[in-house]
């Protein structure tokens, strides 16, 4: 047997273990799913605060966005400085589809999906040729094309006042999302389900292909990954799961601003990923959570905002040179292999 | 978009002179920024993002210099030197501690030093706007060539960032210095094993390339408004040139910096409001088709 087919089989024996891992594990992700529905749903019977509905809402636009970019950045090793445009066009393309043609909600929201994953292939297909800081720079430059084009295209975007006047909200299968507990409760379903969508693209096989890709891409493509097109995919599929966070935020504050698709998003993201951490699924959604708490209160006790963040960015880089979750699995990991020394 | 302005000062010599004027002063204030950076990434291997910030230093160092002692040279001298100073510290008390780490984390050091940065202006010089003003030696009648206005202070501008990039070129392939610092970025560890101190050369190169970023704010200080945050486009731009040039090629950023001057300088007479997508656009393009640059070297 040469060694080409030799690497084959094995390859096949670990995709065939991993797939029943992935089996067993994506019951009980579903199962975890529908308790934090449930839990998020039912929290506007207890607490009658606007304010913690709205964080939640802030939080769900966030965390599907820098979820999503984790699976370029933490799954695939793709750091994209430009992920943001596609928030932005999911922001402006729902806006814009639902105050220029009347239709109904969820064949807008469709409909701006299947521009952004039209705009992120053909983005894609040229960014993803190249590696590291040349890839972060390209789709830094598409970013900001993206954004000069919404400044200058005043005529349809607003320019730099943004797309104002609110955007309607006709009521569909029973959903009023001008009532501020459904919209709610519909951000809550959409996180819901964006994540557990993620969760099985980084669960399946292809989400290890991506890894292999992270760790090795030339030892990847040797054994028959095309990488360009396994590259193209995820970038596409994180496009979508953005430019979703984008509709939810255009459906939060009725509007889109240019800052949806300014680099300093993308710039957000990758700070919100690195404070939650990269290796674990759910830590870019911790850093959404902390960072929003973090700028709530820091803009409230003081006008030097940069410098406060600025700091816990150093503590978190220099200091614990990795993200929360990931200081704290790897905390109870080490706690639990020495409580088990010592039995 | 406004084609009509563009061919129709493209027919007038006047406008042309004035244009291209304008455009080389973008261009060599870039060229200063980006060949900081660009040296940075070539010998440290580090995407330096808080460079930006090196120029806002630079232009109000300048500024409190000029208004405290009057004389325009030690404007310059302040602007250049404490920034030099600055990228020293920096290098050596945080920017050393994550060589070898992830980009991610590099990128995240500058991140946060952007923010503090913009900050610390802010506090020290409050928020608004401020300018430094046109020396008295430069307040004389401008040139007039070819019927095109071109200010006096616009050549020593331009003069002293081409005496910069010819100094810097020779000094790199000639000098001894530069042949060590060549040495350093191709094989770091056979350099110090030569019993060179290449944290020394390290901390060296980076002042070098925040004292370039900190003269070119010093030498727009009289001609562009000062404020908190001004150097973020400039490093924005300055990232466009060393990508099109090629990072780590000085003749690379000089011609991406020229081009995209002069992009900047025309485009906003066919396209006032897209003149910053067109650069963009370039740099798109020039990605595409040569994916390291004009001047890079293939990256196996």
């Amino acid at each position: 047997m040469s060694e080409l087919q030799a690497g084959r089989t094995g390859e096949a024996l670990s995709v065939a273990r991993v797939e029943a891992r992935s089996q067993r594990s994506r019951y009980l992700d579903i199962l975890i799913a529908f308790a934090a529905f449930g839990v998020l749903a039912s929290l506007p019977l207890f607490f009658g605060s606007k304010a913690l509905l709205d964080f939640v809402i802030r939080c769900s636009a966030f965390g599907l966005f820098a979820t999503s970019l984790n699976l370029l950045v933490g799954y695939t090793g793709m750091i994209s400085f430009g992920h943001g445009m596609f928030f932005g066009l999911g922001a402006y393309g729902f806006g814009l589809i639902m105050q220029r043609t009347g239709v109904p909600v969820p064949i807008a929201f469709v409909a701006t999906l299947v521009i952004t994953a039209v705009i992120a292939t053909v983005i894609g297909a040229i960014c993803v040729r190249l590696k590291e800081i040349y890839f972060a720079f390209v789709t830094l430059a598409f970013q900001m094309l993206i954004h000069s084009t919404i400044l200058s295209w005043a005529s349809l975007t607003g320019g730099d006042q943004g797309l104002r006047g609110g955007i309607p909200r006709p009521v569909f299968l029973g959903i009023d999302l001008s009532n501020h507990v459904h919209l709610y409760v519909t951000s809550c379903a959409l996180l819901v389900i964006g994540l557990l969508l993620m969760r099985q693209i980084a669960q399946s096989p292809f989400g290890y292909t991506l890894r292999m890709i992270r760790d090795n891409a030339n030892r990847a493509s040797f054994i028959g990954i095309d990488v360009w097109r396994a590259k193209l995919t995820i970038f596409v599929l994180a496009a979508l799961f953005a430019s979703t966070g984008g509709i939810v935020m255009a459906l939060f504050v009725s509007g889109a601003y240019p800052e949806f698709a300014y680099w300093t998003i993308s710039g957000e993201g990758i700070f919100i990923n690195m404070l939650g951490g990269v290796t674990t699924f759910l830590g870019p959604m911790a850093g959404t959570v902390l960072l929003l708490i973090l700028n709530d209160t820091v803009t409230r006790l003081t006008e030097y905002y940069g410098i406060v963040l600025g700091i816990v960015i150093l503590f978190f880089a220099i200091g614990l040179r990795k993200g929360l979750m990931d200081f704290v699995v790897e905390w109870y990991v080490q706690r639990r292999d020495s409580a088990e020394e010592r039995s | 978009m406004d084609i009509d302005a563009l061919t129709g000062c493209l027919a007038s010599s006047a406008c042309l002179v004035t244009q291209t004027t304008s455009g080389f002063i973008i261009g060599m204030l870039l060229f200063l920024v980006a060949v900081g950076l660009t040296l940075i990434f070539g010998v440290l291997k580090v995407v330096n993002f808080s460079h930006g910030a090196f120029y806002m230093f630079g232009a109000y160092f300048a500024m409190t210099a000029y208004q405290l002692s009057g004389s325009f040279a030690l404007a310059m001298f302040c602007g250049a030197g404490g920034t030099a100073l600055l990228g020293l510290i920096f290098e050596r008390v945080f920017m050393s501690r994550v060589y070898g780490a992830d980009v991610l984390m590099q990128l995240l050091v500058c991140y946060a030093f952007v923010l503090i940065f913009d900050d610390v202006v802010r506090m020290v010089w409050g928020p608004e706007f401020r300018s430094m003003g046109m020396p008295a030696a430069f307040q004389v009648m401008p040139l007039l060539i070819a019927g095109g206005v071109v200010p006096p202070y616009y050549l020593l501008l331009i003069g002293v960032a081409l005496v910069m990039a010819v100094i810097l070129g020779l000094g790199l392939a000639r000098t001894r210095l530069g042949k060590v610092i060549r040495a350093a970025a191709h094989n770091p560890g056979m350099v110090s094993a030569l019993g060179i101190n290449t944290g020394l050369i390290y901390g060296g190169v980076f002042a070098l390339g925040g004292m370039l970023a900190g003269l070119a704010g010093a030498l727009a200080a009289p001609v562009r408004s000062l404020t908190p945050g001004m150097g973020f486009s400039v490093l924005i731009e300055s990232f466009i040139v060393t990508v099109i040039g090629g990072m780590g090629s000085i003749l690379g950023a000089l011609i991406g910096a020229l081009l995209i001057g002069m992009i900047r300088s025309f485009g906003s007479l066919g396209f006032p409001l897209f003149t910053e997508g067109l650069m963009y656009l370039f740099m798109v393009v020039v990605l595409v088709i040569r994916p390291t640059g004009l001047f890079g070297k293939e990256v196996a």
